[in-house]
């Protein structure tokens, strides 16, 4: 039992330490990296509903100024805070390609996580309830018990094994 | 004709109404002449409803347009294949194909009820009830047969030129067919816990009904994918689009419920999730066509706006009640026979399969519906886009693929730490060496997040292809023993025996194979450039020049493009024309991309369009790693549900000892067996 710990354990340690650095993010990244990124975080505003960098309708009237506002942002030195809240404040809020974490929009992150550790919680519970509880009778075994099942099962796997 | 479509349409209402009421009547007095009436109206339906899309693709193939669908989805000058897609291509159009598709699917149902009788026209009356729901709308909310007011026009308005493409003939009627098809397993789950059905032999029926379904919605999926990015041209092929998340409902729990099934079906556990992931299932199919429909939410690919969404409320609210109800009052049928032995267990490791998938389920929904959610708390409408989707999905993918790996390591009820430890370490030990050996080569998991979640992903797809090669190659070796074959026929013969669990192998190797092709999203690049004649632009290890560009005309679009040569290591390899195109029609324009897609890379050309001022073409070069892949593994995703589709190979009979009593039918050796290597 311990190795089977010590095997899950590790591969927890390790998704751990990946959600670390998950977390750490990016940093320190050239300008057009940051270009890139920033403009992945942006939306056209044309109508489209897809992200700036990728808006490609012929003769769209948005996502090449867009663009070049976004170039010139990043040419006078603005921290990505910034200039994202120039685009808010000239675009509105759904310039934003994800809600913020801020006011009612830290709901929308909250909530997966939530209901993520509602869904662990309840697994729990039901593996320790049904542990405990006595079978039902099942419902049919074609005239069958449940140990005569057993040991058609246990035959099986004798006669497979290895 | 459209009167006659017309009348098909009313005809298919009543006689569903009749197979609904008569089925209904039929079952409550026991009368089985009423209850056969009831099914031979429900197979005249389909003949009815076939009729009616018959008689709508005669319009569209005879440019009639005093139908007004016809009239706003085709035109004179529309290729012959597009003229039979319109019929998918509008709101009116594709309800009639969505109750065409019902009433075959109904049909089969139908024809096949000598499967059970009883179970049949309980599982009959529900999907009466579905097709009446349906058919109402297309005769009173969508009429697809609706006449063009006053002066008939000469030509019609066209085709929308994105749908004007051999992938979109068959991406919505495999989409279609996915999403009526979970009509069917739901149909029978509320029958069997109407009637509470003695046994598990409706579990079987809907499974195999699921897996249908699923099969084609994976289909539909993974097509409409391949459209986007072959024909949208932005160099990608999932946005997170409220219309492609819908699809991806039903599909999630779809397959949280092919899972969970084996625990019913095994153990005889999990039978009130089960039949709530059923119903779920049909639940979000018919949301997600809520969605498209109504203009909830905006999307690229959604309907035009229209006010058939309270219909689809009602229909859901109705549903909903329906088997709140029918569970409420039967829901002591749906006990539980075993108990869980052991946290360490096939069991555990399927609910937290069902977990993961229901939590990623419950993202996509959400983050769908919070701008709408936002917009009515805050009064200020949020976009919820691909960063967030891929910041909570991304993460619960890679749990998923972990429990990928593990699951088939673990015997039902219980497992041992020795068999763990022996067929974990290898798989794992290969699965960080891989790590190793690209962190080495440079996919440095500290230096982008997108790195680490790609050096992730291809460390977790090697466990699960380690873990289910060594399945394959363990029980292929045993049976190549046993027969003094070799280990491929071995192997051959361990997947015929039990189609569903090595079938179900090979759509988990299929979806290794696809995610490590999402996994190459890290490294995408491209570069945009004006090119005249001789001018070069690099990307990559490619070069692309500019030999020429010209224009062509033909009846039903205009177009112009690029002749690029292709260098790679100043070596030429190919010609690629990236084009334009404008749909006179319409009058809307269309990108065609020039694609070279190899194991390693697709080069994706777009032609963006040209200065105004020299007529020099604007072209975007995308350079895209690993795409090939996630078609390959969708390729194999079907395969392997194909091949669990399949019944298995006779199984060698157990000749009973005098000790014991026989059984009484074959014992499937194969499925009744712990996992090889897993066992106590």
């Amino acid at each position: 039992m311990n190795m089977a710990r010590n095997l899950l354990s590790t591969w927890a340690v390790l998704l751990l330490a990946a959600s670390a650095v998950l977390l750490m993010g990016a940093s320190g990244d050239r300008t057009s990296q940051r270009f890139d990124r920033l403009g992945h975080n942006l939306m056209c505003e044309c109508g489209c509903n897809q992200i700036l960098l990728e808006c490609n309708h012929v003769g769209c009237t948005y996502s090449e100024q867009m663009r070049q506002e976004l170039k010139l942002a990043l040419d006078q030195g603005d921290s990505d805070d910034v200039i994202l809240a120039g685009f808010v404040a000239k675009y509105g809020p759904t310039v934003l390609a994800a809600p913020t974490t801020t006011g009612f929009n830290r709901v929308a992150w909250i909530m997966p996580v939530v209901i993520f550790i509602a869904g662990l919680t309840a697994v729990v519970l039901v593996v320790r309830a049904w542990k405990r509880r006595p079978p039902a009778p099942p419902s049919d075994t074609a005239g069958r018990t449940s140990a005569e099942l057993d040991e058609f099962r246990r035959r099986a796997r004798q006669e497979t094994s290895l | 004709m459209p009167q006659l479509g017309s009348f098909t349409l009313l005809l298919g209402l009543a006689l569903s109404v009749y197979a609904f009421v008569a089925g209904l009547l039929a079952i409550v007095y026991h009368d089985d002449r009423l209850s056969e009436t009831a099914r031979r109206a429900g197979i005249a339906v389909f003949l009815a409803v076939t009729a009616a899309s018959a008689i709508l693709v005669y319009a569209a193939f005879h440019n009639d347009f005093s139908v007004a669908y016809i009239l706003h989805h085709s035109n004179r000058a529309l290729p012959a294949p597009y003229k039979f897609a319109a019929l998918w291509s509008g709101q009116e159009g594709s309800l009639l194909f969505w109750c065409w598709l019902l009433a075959a699917y109904a049909l089969v149902l139908r024809l096949r009820h000598r499967v059970d009788t009883r179970l049949v026209a309980h599982a009959s009356v529900v999907i009466s009830a579905v097709q009446i729901f349906f058919l109402s709308l297309v005769n009173f909310a969508a009429h697809p047969f609706a006449l063009v007011a006053g002066t008939i026009p000469a030509d019609g308005n066209g085709l929308n030129p994105l749908l004007q493409y051999p992938e979109m003939v068959i991406h919505p009627p495999m989409l279609y067919l996915g999403y009526v098809g979970m009509t069917v397993p739901f149909c029978f789950a509320l029958a069997a816990l109407i009637m509470k059905y003695p046994g598990e032999k409706w579990i079987h029926i809907t499974r195999r009904w699921t897996m249908v379904g699923w099969l084609f919605l994976t289909c539909g999926i993974f097509l409409g994918s391949y459209w986007a990015y072959r024909v949208l041209g932005w160099g990608g092929w999932w946005g997170w689009d409220p219309v492609e998340n819908a699809s991806l409902l039903p599909w999630l729990t779809g397959t949280a419920f092919l899972h969970s099934v084996m625990m019913q079906e095994k153990r005889g556990m999990m039978k009130v999730w089960n039949m709530w992931l059923i119903f779920s299932t049909f639940l979000l199919a018919i949301f997600g066509t809520f969605l498209t429909r109504s203009g909830v939410v905006s999307s690229v690919h959604a309907f035009a706006e229209s006010d058939i969404g309270p219909y689809f409320v009602v229909f859901m609210a109705l549903t909903i009640s329906v088997c709140a109800f029918f569970f409420v009052r039967n829901r002591s049928h749906l006990a539980s026979e075993h108990k869980l032995e052991s946290l360490v267990s096939r069991e555990s490791s399927f609910l937290f399969n069902n977990v993961l998938l229901l939590v990623a389920a419950f993202a996509v929904l959400w983050g769908t519906l919070f701008p709408v959610l936002s917009e009515w708390v805050t009064g200020h409408k949020v976009t919820v886009g691909p960063p967030f989707f891929n910041k909570v999905n991304i993460p619960i993918a890679l749990c998923l693929l972990l429990l990928t790996a593990v699951g088939p390591l673990l015997a039902w009820r219980k497992t041992s730490v020795e068999s763990l430890r022996r067929n974990f370490l290898g798989p794992a030990l290969i699965a960080l060496a891989v790590a190793v050996a690209l962190a080495i080569g440079g996919m440095r998991p500290w230096v982008d997040i997108s790195y680490f979640y790609a050096l992730m992903t291809i460390m977790l797809s090697v466990l699960v292809a380690a873990t289910i090669g060594s399945e394959f190659i363990r029980g292929g070796l045993v049976i190549a023993r046993h027969n003094q074959s070799n280990l491929f026929h071995g192997m051959w013969l361990l997947t015929r025996r039990n189609t569903r669990r090595y079938g179900g192998y090979i759509v988990h190797l299929g979806v290794i194979v696809t995610m490590i092709g999402f996994a190459g999203v890290a490294f995408y690049q491209n570069t945009e450039q004006e090119l005249g004649f001789g001018d070069k632009m690099s990307i990559g290890p490619y070069t692309l020049v500019c030999r020429s560009y010209t224009q062509d005309d033909k009846p039903n679009y205009s177009s112009e493009w690029a002749i690029l040569d292709i260098y790679k290591n100043g070596k030429q390899i190919t010609t690629m024309y990236p084009e334009q195109r404008f749909y006179k029609a319409s009058g809307q324009p269309a990108t065609i991309v020039a694609n070279r897609s190899t194991i390693m890379e697709d080069l994706y050309l777009v032609y963006t369009g040209k200065n105004p001022e020299n007529g020099h073409p604007i072209i975007k070069a995308h350079l895209n790693p690993l795409v090939w892949w996630i078609w390959a593994g969708a390729h194999l995703i079907l395969i392997g549900t194909i091949i669990a589709l399949v019944p298995n190979l006779q199984a060698r009979r157990v000749k009973p000892s005098p000790s014991q009593p026989a059984p009484g039918r074959a014992i499937d050796l194969a499925e009744s067996r712990a996992p090889v290597g897993a066992r106590n």
